[in-house]
């Protein structure tokens, strides 16, 4: 059985002034008929800017709730679960890499790894310090962001989102905004966490040099009916 | 984990959270000191007598009597005669009756004229009498000497063997010339934390005969100071003195009378505690105010709090509880702003009334003072709360690609 199984799976957003009774129109973000990751296993999604990726993602992480369709993660139908309970899951499940790292400005390095594991199993100072030994800033716990690096700060990010040992990380051009070499290096470094850890790891970018890294790449637009539909309309 | 976050974004937002919970610590220092002056100063006015049940006077206010005789406050309200005071004296409810004139100062210090039983006879305070230092003594009738209150003499730096001319008049004028006589401190009294403090006190006749003070007036008092046989018994002397008589005002109980004061000027207690109440609310405002203002920035923080997985309530109570801890704060450092106030106004009380107010006695203002302001904070919390507890995740963590 795979670790995450989506099938049917349809997100709409309203889209302001759409017609000329100026009610909404409804437009079609994501549309995915079906797809299946295995436990452990490392995938890149490639797609462009606007192509329904991130949205993708927040479906997965329960951060946003479909229109319709199914997510089973881990054996559980996620858009079954109330919001509370999304969150749940999410705290106990999942990790989550971003662009822009998303660290909190206030909180040093070390603490931000703990936020990781605050919201599921509870904070572990040791692991939490560990893991950022791990990604070779055991030196800088108590650094916070702005006074690391833009290629530190996407470490602790990948740390705080191992922290709560999750079944799967999910990365969103978690590369973006990184120069080549720490891109190169960030890359490495999250496919070897993941792989210690066991965590399976589902990657979106649009950046070709990330993408050839992985020897399983698909290309949303395959899987994003939605993109086919608007493609065609257009 | 909500204690750590509520630690970490204040000290994230240290400034603001020092200022705003400052304006707590004023607004609720304030709110104690209204309180707290305003109801010991009404217990102890009130309970303010010097050991007297009642004062008798000429015929006018009751109250004027009062803070004439007993807080040497105020003019008296007219003279009473030698024969005024026999026959008070000589009423059978009358246990003491202890005479008082008044009409000199010294620099603005009253001074009275009495007779030395106040002293050896009277307790002001039960079990208290009044007492001077080792080696000193009362004043003897007859003779130009001065026994002086502890805060006078403090205020004045006089000690046994000052001499001093008495001035014309309860209020100093420096224009005006003064007595000839020239009077010698004997005793300082120890303190008693009442009027009796403020006054440099000289036997009857110095006051009576002093020169320059009208010869006709030579036997004249200013009131009499009355203790009962039985409290009650002032019941009886009310009736006699002031509804049957026209030349005299019998000033029973004098508690009440004092209270009467108290409930004139009540209208400015309200003004002072509306203004108190009115800070408290913008204090709060000012929680609101000031977390809310850093909802649009701490917005992406929330939104990243809920993608590692918080639960809208966790954030909607880190935020209530960031505004809670900023209450307590305020609260807790009103106590120093409220000790700092309230012994100002204490000592301008003393130095006005010589009451002494003691501010750090219990009140339960204490207790419901900070929990008031705690619970503000709470409610102008809850407004940058719910917008928190409403931040879109999917937003708020852009870009989205």
């Amino acid at each position: 059985m795979p670790l995450l199984e989506v099938k049917n799976l349809i997100k709409t957003y309203a889209a302001p002034g759409g017609n000329r009774d100026g009610a909404s129109a409804i437009h079609r973000v994501v549309e995915v008929a079906s797809f299946n990751l295995e436990a452990g296993e490392q995938r890149a999604l490639r797609g462009e800017s606007g192509s329904g990726k991130t949205t993708f993602l927040h479906l997965i992480a329960g951060i946003l709730a479909p229109d319709s369709g199914s997510i089973l993660l881990a054996g559980r139908e996620i858009t079954q679960l109330s919001e509370a309970g999304r969150d749940r899951q999410r705290a106990e499940s999942l990790g989550y890499i971003f662009q822009t790292f998303n660290l909190l400005q206030g909180h040093t390095a070390l603490e931000n790894v703990e936020l990781g594991m605050a919201f599921g199993h509870g904070v572990d100072r040791a692991q939490a310090g560990a893991l950022l030994q791990r990604v070779g800033l055991g030196d800088k716990l108590g650094h916070y962001p702005r006074q690391l690096s833009t290629g530190q700060q996407q470490r602790v990010a990948v740390a705080r989102a191992l922290a709560n040992r999750p079944k799967l990380v999910l990365a969103d051009e978690p590369t973006g905004n990184l120069d080549r070499r720490n891109a190169r290096e960030a890359l490495q470094l999250i496919r070897e966490v993941c792989r210690e850890s066991g965590a399976a790891l589902l990657l979106v970018s649009h950046d070709e040099r990330v993408l050839a890294q992985f020897e399983q790449m698909q290309d949303f637009m395959t899987i994003n009916r939605a993109l086919v539909t608007t493609a065609a309309q257009n | 984990m909500i204690f750590n976050l509520i630690y970490r974004s204040l000290r994230q937002h240290l400034l603001a959270t020092l200022v705003t919970a400052g304006s707590i610590a004023l607004a609720s220092g304030l709110l104690l000191t209204v309180w707290v002056v305003k109801t010991q100063s009404q217990a102890v006015f009130a309970a303010t007598n010097s050991g007297f049940d009642a004062v008798l006077g000429a015929r006018g206010s009751k109250l004027q009597l009062v803070l004439n005789a007993i807080f040497h406050l105020e003019a008296s309200p007219g003279n009473l005669t030698a024969a005024d005071f026999e026959m008070i004296r000589h009423q059978r409810e009358v246990k003491t009756a202890i005479p008082l004139a008044v009409g000199d100062n010294y620099q603005g210090w009253r001074i009275a004229g009495t007779t030395e039983s106040l002293f050896t006879d009277v307790e002001y305070m039960p079990g208290h009498r009044y007492q001077v230092g080792r080696g000193e003594r009362f004043f003897q009738i007859g003779k130009l000497e001065a026994v002086v209150g502890s805060y006078a003499a403090k205020k004045l730096g006089w000690q046994v063997g000052t001499t001093f001319h008495p001035s014309h008049g309860l209020i100093f004028n420096p224009q005006s010339e003064h007595h000839e006589e020239t009077y010698t401190v004997v005793g300082v009294l120890a303190p008693t934390n009442t009027p009796v403090d403020r006054v440099i006190w000289i036997p009857l006749e110095g006051v009576q005969t002093m020169k320059g003070h009208n010869p006709l007036a030579a036997t004249e008092l200013s009131a009499v100071l009355v203790q009962l046989r039985a409290p009650e018994a002032g019941m009886m002397l009310n009736l006699r003195l002031n509804s049957q008589g026209s030349r005299l005002t019998f000033a029973y109980p004098i508690g009440t009378i004092v209270a009467e004061l108290f409930n004139k000027i009540a209208w400015f207690d309200q003004v002072l505690t509306l203004v108190a109440w009115l800070v408290a609310v913008v204090a709060s405002g000012s929680v609101l105010v000031s977390i809310y203002n850093s909802m649009s920035a701490r917005a992406r923080d929330i939104a990243i709090l809920r993608a590692l997985g918080a639960r809208r309530r966790t954030v909607f109570g880190a935020v209530v509880g960031e505004a809670a801890v900023i209450g307590l704060l305020g609260a807790t450092a009103g106590f120093a702003v409220f000790a700092g106030l309230a012994w100002s106004v204490a000592a301008l009380i003393q130095a006005q009334t010589g009451v002494v107010l003691n501010p750090l006695q219990w009140n339960p203002v204490f207790c419901w003072g900070p929990a008031v302001f705690v619970g503000l904070c709470i409610l102008g919390g809850c407004v940058p709360a719910f917008k928190a507890y409403r931040v879109s995740v999917a937003e708020a963590i852009a870009p989205v690609s």
